[in-house]
């Protein structure tokens, strides 16, 4: 479909809102990008960016140095800021796509007179605005795990379909990036309903359609043809994203590398720094690890099981005959890059990383899986 | 802005209808009967309460959910009679305590059967050795019963088994009933003083049973030290390492590869396992703490 601009998402916002999905944008919310619903365009974190590092991350004002006042209305949470910044200038935050389709915590069933009855499987249709390419990828990798295989989730397909995608390019890759090594960004290729390149003098979007329904969205609203202008400059935008890449990764022999490394000393001392607080995996937009619970429903009281996340990093995780299978942090960590760099190709038929970088930034001991691997 | 004489959908997809069952839903049976087998160790014969139980094969196992405490992995040991399963449960915790003290008439959840299964056919026409260590006596049961059953189908068969004490033999009366078919050697690591069989590590009894290494078909299950320790035994004497089968236990929390806690290395146990041959995990097991 040819591409065509978009002078304001208000517009989107509004149309989607009318169409009845909830929309869910990038807000700022305790000092970090958080999806939150959006009423408004206004609702963006217009001027904001990011530092990230290895277990850094920082939100400043995106023009020269931090401006005076400026923490203060980091901490109120107005994010709204003069026209003409750019309202997607940074990079992954905490939260990605996984929240929405594969939720913390879920019920699975409730006991109605001693007997299973399954948790409602409606899904609300949210649009989430503001998805970077690499969560995209994540998405294709979750799809893979849920519904891929001989046990398909209808739970989980029902959320996915109610999911409108609007992906938007990374301009400013983050200190902790390495998409371009993986393959699965800058720039947005695939997988999503609407595909979005932020440009700005004068600021304005390319918008690119990857579905009928991204499509139809489009058709609805108020815009113009690309000019070559709009398109090279969308097209400067990947090249310059491509080359500010924070990490990379060499994949070259990776997967057999890692496979190969059972005995490697680095994962002692990687996890004499490792807290195993499991932070990596809670972030990671790719864990899909899952533990059970059960209890009684906080809505009538009636015994109920629910899945949550869980992580390869606790010790009840390999728990079996009383004692855990991974007894030592190393066990532990090995598992962690094992499973994302090899044995998950073998299972999933590629890797389960994503490059986004999260894990590194979110290590409160600043592990950076990208040094390690090369370290193997 | 309000959008007006627009082309698009007016709403958004309502939940699309999503056929199919939850592949975590557990399905109501009604323990049968219960029978109490050691000091620990009870028997279950389950029966849907709606409609047919799935046919399994031998080695798989199904999830067992005692209501409002948990689920928990537990092998198929054979047909219950009027359609259903019999499980065996060992109390060893909250969940196994509960299913254990659930008694005839009462409802608990099931899912499956699930995983791989000991393959009998692959056994056609060749010496056959079943190795069981304690508990993994209850798993290995169908296939002694498909055994005993035609076992014009196979060479030679013979069931070695290695348990605690005496007291903690399991189906001890199946025991006495199948020696009258096959060979059967127990060894026990604290005898009583009525013991008068064999005492030590089950690995001893293959030294004392008859196969013709080239051409047998072991399947093996109990603790993970003594599958080990059994396979390498069986595959020194001659045995293919392809057909000597394992039922390895992980922790598991769904059965259906979506936990990620069976994991072992690419494989995961519920899925790829349990049961799976020793030249697949031979390597994987040598690995601590995988
Ligand atoms: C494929 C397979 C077949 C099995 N077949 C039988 C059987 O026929 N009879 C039988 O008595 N037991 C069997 N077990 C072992 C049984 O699942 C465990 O004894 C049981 O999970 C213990 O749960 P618990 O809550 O009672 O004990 P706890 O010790 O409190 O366990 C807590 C949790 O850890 C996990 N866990 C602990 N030990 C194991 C284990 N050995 N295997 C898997 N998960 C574990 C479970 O999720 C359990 O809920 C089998 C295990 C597997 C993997
Ligand atoms: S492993 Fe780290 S960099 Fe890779 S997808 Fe997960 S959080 Fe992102
Ligand atoms: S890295 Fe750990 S938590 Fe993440 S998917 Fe793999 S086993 Fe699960
Ligand atoms: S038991 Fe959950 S993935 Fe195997």
């Amino acid at each position: 479909m040819d591409r065509v601009v978009l002078d304001s998402l208000e517009p989107l916002i509004a149309v989607l809102t009318g169409m009845g999905y909830t929309v869910a944008g990038p807000t700022v919310r305790d000092g970090v990008i958080r999806f939150a619903e959006i009423s408004s365009a206004a609702d963006l974190p217009a001027g904001w960016t990011d530092e990230q590092n290895a277990g850094r991350y920082r939100l400043r004002r995106a023009a020269g140095p931090e401006a005076t006042g400026s923490q203060d209305r980091l901490e109120t949470g107005d994010a709204s800021a003069g026209d003409g910044e750019q309202v997607f200038g940074y990079a992954a935050s905490p939260d990605s796509a996984k929240r929405y389709t594969h939720p913390p915590r879920t019920t699975l069933f409730r006991l109605r007179d001693g007997v299973p009855e399954e948790a409602g499987r409606e899904a609300p249709p949210i649009a989430l605005l503001g998805v970077r390419p690499c969560d995209l990828a994540a998405l294709a990798v979750q799809d893979r795990v849920f519904l891929g295989g001989r046990y398909p989730d209808p739970a989980y397909r029902a959320r996915r379909e109610a999911l409108l995608l609007i992906a938007v390019d990374c301009a400013t890759p983050g200190g902790t990036c390495f998409c371009a090594s993986m393959g699965t960004g800058p720039t947005a290729v695939s997988g999503f309903d609407v595909a979005l390149t932020e440009l700005t003098g004068p600021h304005r979007f390319v918008a690119a359609a990857g579905s009928p329904r991204g499509a139809g969205l489009l058709a609805a609203l108020p815009t113009r043809p690309a000019t070559a202008a709009d398109l090279e400059a969308a097209e400067e935008v990947g090249r310059t994203a491509r080359t500010r890449m924070g990490r990379r990764v060499e994949l070259d022999g990776l997967k057999e590398r890692v496979a190969e490394a059972h005995d490697s000393p680095i994962w002692n001392e990687t996890a004499s720094r490792c807290l195993s607080c499991a932070n990596c995996t809670m972030v990671c937009p790719t864990c899909f690890c899952t533990t059970v619970e059960d209890g009684a429903d906080l809505a009538d009281g009636t015994a109920a099981r629910a899945e949550r996340w869980d992580s390869c990093f606790t010790l009840g995780f390999s728990e079996l005959g009383g004692a855990p299978v991974r007894g030592s942090g190393a066990a532990r960590y090995r598992q962690w890059l094992t499973h994302k760099f090899s044995t998950w190709v073998d299972q999933f038929g590629g890797y389960g990383c994503v490059g986004c970088g999260r894990c590194i930034t979110w290590c409160p001991t600043g592990i950076d899986i990208t040094e390690e691997l090369e370290r193997l | 802005m309000t959008p007006t004489g627009t082309s698009a959908p007016r709403t958004a997809p309502p939940g699309v209808e999503q056929p199919g069952a939850h592949p975590m839903l557990p399905a109501p049976y009604r323990v049968r009967s219960r029978r109490p087998d050691r000091a620990d160790t009870v028997t279950l014969a389950l029966e849907p309460v709606r409609g047919e139980c799935p046919p399994f094969l031998p080695g798989q196992f199904t999830m067992l959910y005692a209501p409002a405490v948990g689920e928990i992995p537990i092998s198929i040991s054979g047909h219950a009679r009027g359609g259903g399963y019999v499980q065996t449960v060992r109390a060893v915790g909250a969940v196994s305590r509960a299913l254990c003290r659930t008694g005839a008439g009462q409802i608990i959840g099931v899912r499956g059967p699930y995983g791989t299964a000991f393959d009998l056919r692959a056994a056609a026409g060749l010496d056959v050795v079943v190795a069981a260590g304690g508990l993994g006596l209850a798993p290995l049961r169908p296939v002694i019963r498909e055994l005993a059953a035609h076992g014009s189908r196979y060479g030679r068969i013979s069931l070695i088994v290695g348990t605690r004490t005496p007291a903690t033999l399991l189906y001890p009366r199946e025991l006495a009933r199948w020696s009258r078919d096959f060979d059967v050697l127990i060894t026990v690591d604290h005898p009583d003083r009525a013991w008068k069989g064999p005492v030590g590590l089950i690995t001893g009894l293959v030294d004392r049973i008859v196969f013709d290494p080239r051409r047998t078909c072991a399947f093996v299950c109990g603790p993970e030290v003594m599958m080990r320790a059994t396979a390498a035994e069986l595959v020194r004497r001659g045995v293919p390492a392809g057909r000597v089968a394992l039922s390895l236990e992980r922790n598991m929390k769904c059965g259906v590869g979506r936990c990620g806690h069976c994991q072992l290395g690419p494989l995961f146990t519920c899925l790829d396992g349990p049961v799976l041959t020793y030249d697949r995990v031979a390597a994987l097991l040598e690995v601590r703490e995988l």
